[in-house]
């Protein structure tokens, strides 16, 4: 297979404006004879279809949510990144881009991420000109706050809300197309399976949420905006909703899966409690900016943390990485935490736990400045724990929180299916191995806003509209296949929920294949994940029928996916011979501990071909070259 | 803990409706409200029956999802969404009613979920600025105060879950309404439309059905952002410049 990239030629900073000047237009009046089926209205999907639509082309938006404005990207809590230097500290859209390549262990493409650094600037622009209300100084100017893997301070951000204020900012201009008729919104709706057509994206079948209904809709091209599959491993930082259905299933249908086994696991979340748990709740990283992190240097130390003088203290990412201290990168700020904790160091139940204390800083500044900055993330530590941060430190763990995997798509945001397009964390594009924090908000809304309108127009150009409707066969023989499915696991009625199936699952990718990775463990996953699917197939029980409102059976079409894709994960991380970023291989680090790449051997994307259930999937690699940058160890000592 | 819990089941929108008696065993303090109802929906579930539908999603407070109605409160007995509370706030043996949003303008769908498409069209009607992707000025070209920006963002909090209408015996949604005004029309780019917007957004939250208000602030007093009813007298003083004045 052919993976072609599709980067502009030309030097990286052209390579954007050389698309631009190239790309086919569409005369306006044309483009509302072009449909555009957009899955996911988070910021990627919102975004996407605001602007498509308002070029003229016709939208229809899918979400699985009650509205649009409740897709995940609400939850984000941080910022977003951009290279505006308003604080004069030294920014630049090239230091985006390098702490960007940097911060992914240089596993993703150079273009790519420059063109991400490029539209960051106008991002803050277009946002703030539909009115989302961005913190700001007393001179009335945007303010900015610091966040990992970054000695700028380029982090915009609401409060603690920065997700749900850009996404309501995407939903507002999306209703405004909504009203105009130009988009038409679906919600309680979810896509079951990708249609293709002579090798061509022409539609998508959804299951109305509400009735029950399956549905086939057409369109001229189709676009993925369908977030993360974080809840692969039960537990995350992911709204629960969060699932790989859309683009699993797209895979089923010929798009390559890329490393699927980048999985970001955050530093500062709330630890697990109990066996009950549904998710874990994230204690956003922008805390790292005034919250000291550490352990007490003695094993066993049960005292209480005020008990315990400093020498007793190892604050130990401001020991190992003097330079960045308590902003280290996440997967190596998780790695240090879980290092402490497997010393017999952690604290609270279980001893899987490190504080996070803002004491010096409550000192410094004063409980209001502090309150100001994070007060809704203490209340909601506070909610969650019944103990009052302000007084005692948090205590903190690392949990799943991102996918840097995704679909394959090259420069233009397809997938090597022609005009199925692939935006925001459902693809695999800028991140490469580990993502820095502030980036996936960017992302999303660089895809959305900038990207996609002109690489969408320039692919629509060479087609011819519509051709084709949902009573082709193609549709007819897809639709039967979501029938069957359906039919297939209401029919098992076992003895077990959809939600048991899915803990047990998850325990073992958490065990095995989650911060550490060994050969072993990723082999007894292989084993095991199958094992557990088959039990899944032999003894889930869905009470009701297809045709009608049915939770327990959105939940198991979900976990029925995952338990097929997290054997691509696993089988993913297994090939992977070498430690980068988020993906930790024990057999590969250096003698202190530090992630070792293996950049002779494994400088490549891992695209994976579905083929078949039960047979291996087959590993294509795109070559990553690097014009611009040194390949450098990663360090931030 | 042990609790005994009244649950609102209803098979679809036209279905008249019950109160379903069940027990929920091994309950632990820590558990979320949400996680409770997991655990019964898992032993329904695992015997065949249907599991009580509700809608979720971030499980940390800020989708809007979840809405649920607990012994006659909105969001249940602590400040914060349904999602954010927790067992540790009820005790041993209570016995606990559980419904939907209860309003004309947001009919019950199936058991505890119910439709507030309403609170997407009252925004579709002008809750946005109209600025086209690619127009935009620099970001600092317009200095905003901070307490300005600061306002706008106590009203931009709404999450939409519609608890306001639940708590409110007339069922309005004059809260909802008037955060978004609030926050666009508390901005300098949301003057351009800032009359125009409060007329067609309370217009079609008239036509949802929704109640008027009569000033009990039960909706202030329901809400999990703390949206302050404040916001209700400054959309009342937008809507009245907007009826006075003749622009179109
Ligand atoms: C707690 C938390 C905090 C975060 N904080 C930050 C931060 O501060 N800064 C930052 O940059 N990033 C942050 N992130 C990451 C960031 O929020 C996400 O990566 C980003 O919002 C993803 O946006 P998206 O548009 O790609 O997808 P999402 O927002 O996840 O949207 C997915 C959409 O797809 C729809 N969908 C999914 N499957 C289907 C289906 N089968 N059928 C129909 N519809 C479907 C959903 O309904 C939804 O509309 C955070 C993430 C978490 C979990
Ligand atoms: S005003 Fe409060 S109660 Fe009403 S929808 Fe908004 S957040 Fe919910
Ligand atoms: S589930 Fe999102 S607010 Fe409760």
């Amino acid at each position: 297979m052919n993976l072609d990239s599709k980067i502009p030629e030309g030097p990286l900073e052209q390579k954007w404006d050389s698309f631009k000047s190239n790309m086919k237009l569409i005369n306006p009046s044309n483009k509302r004879k072009y449909k555009i089926l957009i899955v996911g209205t988070g910021l990627a999907g919102a975004s996407a279809a605001a602007s498509l639509a308002e070029l003229g082309y016709q939208v229809e938006t899918f979400c699985f949510q009650d509205s649009p404005r409740r897709a995940h990207s609400i939850a984000a809590q941080g910022g977003i990144n951009a290279a505006k230097n308003y604080q004069n500290d030294g920014d630049s859209i090239w230091r985006l881009f390098y702490d960007t390549i940097k911060g992914g262990d240089f596993r993703s493409r150079e273009a790519n991420v420059y063109r991400l650094a490029q539209m960051s600037v106008k991002i803050i622009d277009h946002c703030v000109a539909l009115g989302v209300p961005f913190a700001r100084e007393y001179g009335g100017l945007l303010d900015n706050r610091s966040f990992g893997g970054a000695q700028v301070s380029r982090t915009f951000y609401c409060r603690g809300q920065t997700g749900q204020q850009l996404l309501l900012g995407a939903y507002s201009t999306m209703a405004r197309q909504i009203a105009q008729g130009r988009i038409k919104s679906h919600p309680r709706t979810e896509m079951l399976d990708l249609v293709t057509i002579d090798g061509r994206a022409r539609g998508i079948i959804v299951r109305d949420l509400q009735t029950g209904k399956i549905e086939s809709h057409v369109g001229d091209a189709v676009v993925l905006a369908t977030g993360g599959y974080g809840p692969v491993f039960f537990l995350s930082t992911n709204a629960v909703g969060c699932n790989v259905t859309a683009t699993y299933r797209a895979h089923k249908r010929g798009a390559l899966f890329a490393n699927p086994c980048f999985t970001q696991i955050h530093p500062t979340c709330i630890p697990v409690t109990g066996d009950y748990q549904s998710k874990l709740t994230l204690m956003s990283e922008s805390l790292r900016n005034d919250g000291r992190i550490w352990v007490p240097k003695n094993q066993g130390d049960k005292r209480s943390p005020d008990q315990i003088p400093e020498a007793d203290r190892d604050y130990f990412l401001e020991r190992k990485y003097p330079s960045f201290g308590n902003l280290a990168p996440r997967d190596i700020s998780s790695r240090a935490a879980k290092e402490a904790c497997d010393a017999g160091k952690g604290v609270g139940e279980g001893g899987r736990g490190v504080y996070l204390d803002f004491s010096d800083a409550i000192k410094r500044l004063g409980e209001n400045v502090i309150r100001e900055r994070y007060g809704n993330l203490f209340d909601m530590y506070h909610h969650i724990t019944n103990e009052n941060p302000y007084k005692v430190p948090m205590r903190i763990y690392p949990a799943v929180h991102y996918c840097m995997g995704g679909l394959w798509v090259d420069y233009t945001l397809m997938s090597n299916i022609s005009g199925l397009f692939v935006l925001g964390e459902a693809n695999f594009s800028d991140h490469g191995a580990n993502r820095l924090g502030a980036s996936a908000l960017m992302q999303g809304l660089a895809d959305g806003y900038f990207v996609a309108p002109y690489t969408i127009t320039n692919y629509l150009a060479s087609t011819k509209p519509g051709g084709v409707g949902t009573d082709h066969a193609d549709f007819k023989r897809c639709e039967n296949d979501v029938n069957e499915n359906i039919k297939k696991i209401l029919s098992i009625k076992g003895k077990r929920s959809p939600l048991s199936i899915h803990r047990e699952m998850g325990k073992v990718v958490w065990n095995e294949v989650g911060m550490a990775r060994t050969r072993q463990s990723l082999t007894k996953a292989l084993q095991q994940i199958p094992a557990i699917r088959e039990e899944f197939w032999k003894n889930v029980s869905v009470p009701g029928s297809g045709a009608e409102m049915n939770k327990g059976l959105e939940y198991a079409l979900r976990v029925s996916d995952f338990l097929e894709f997290a054997e691509l994960l696993a089988e993913d991380a297994l090939a992977r011979e070498e430690s980068c970023g988020a993906h930790f291989r024990e057999e590969y680090q250096t003698e202190d501990g530090e992630a070792k790449r293996n950049d002779q051997d494994f400088a490549f994307v891992s695209a994976w071909e579905y083929k078949g259930m039960g047979n291996k999937p087959v590993l294509h690699k795109e070559p990553l070259t690097y014009d611009n940058v040194h390949l450098a160890v990663r360090s931030y000592k | 803990m042990k609790l005994t819990l009244k649950v609102w089941r209803q098979n679809n929108p036209s279905d008249s409706g019950r109160f379903v008696e069940y027990q929920a065993n091994n309950v632990v303090p820590d558990m979320s409200f949400l996680e409770m109802l997991d655990v019964v929906n898992g032993d329904l579930m695992a015997q065949g029956q249907e599991p009580i539908a509700f809608d979720h999603d971030c499980r940390e407070g800020i989708c809007g999802s979840c809405s649920l109605v607990i012994n006659g409160r909105a969001h249940g007995p602590t400040r914060g969404t349904t999602c954010q509370t927790y067992m540790r706030n009820f005790s041993d043996g209570q016995t606990l009613v559980i419904e939907p949003w209860r309003a004309k303008a947001f009919p019950v769908l199936r058991d505890l979920v119910c439709d507030r498409s309403a609170f997407d069209r009252i925004t579709q009607a002008g809750g946005y600025i109209s600025s086209n992707v690619g127009g935009a000025p620099d970001g600092n070209a317009l200095p905003i105060p901070k307490v300005v920006a600061d306002k706008a963002m106590d009203a931009a909090e709404c999450i939409g879950c519609g608890a306001c209408v639940a708590a409110c015996k007339n069922a309005s949604a004059m809260l909802f309404v008037s955060a978004k005004v609030s926050h666009l029309g508390l901005l300098p780019q949301g003057q351009p439309e800032r009359t125009a917007r409060v007329r067609k957004m309370v217009s079609q939250m008239d036509k949802e059905g929704f109640g008027a208000c009569t000033n009990q602030y039960e909706c202030e007093a329901a809400c999990p952002k703390e949206i302050s009813a404040d916001f209700i007298a400054r959309m009342n003083g937008d809507y009245l410049w907007a009826s006075v004045t003749t622009e179109e």
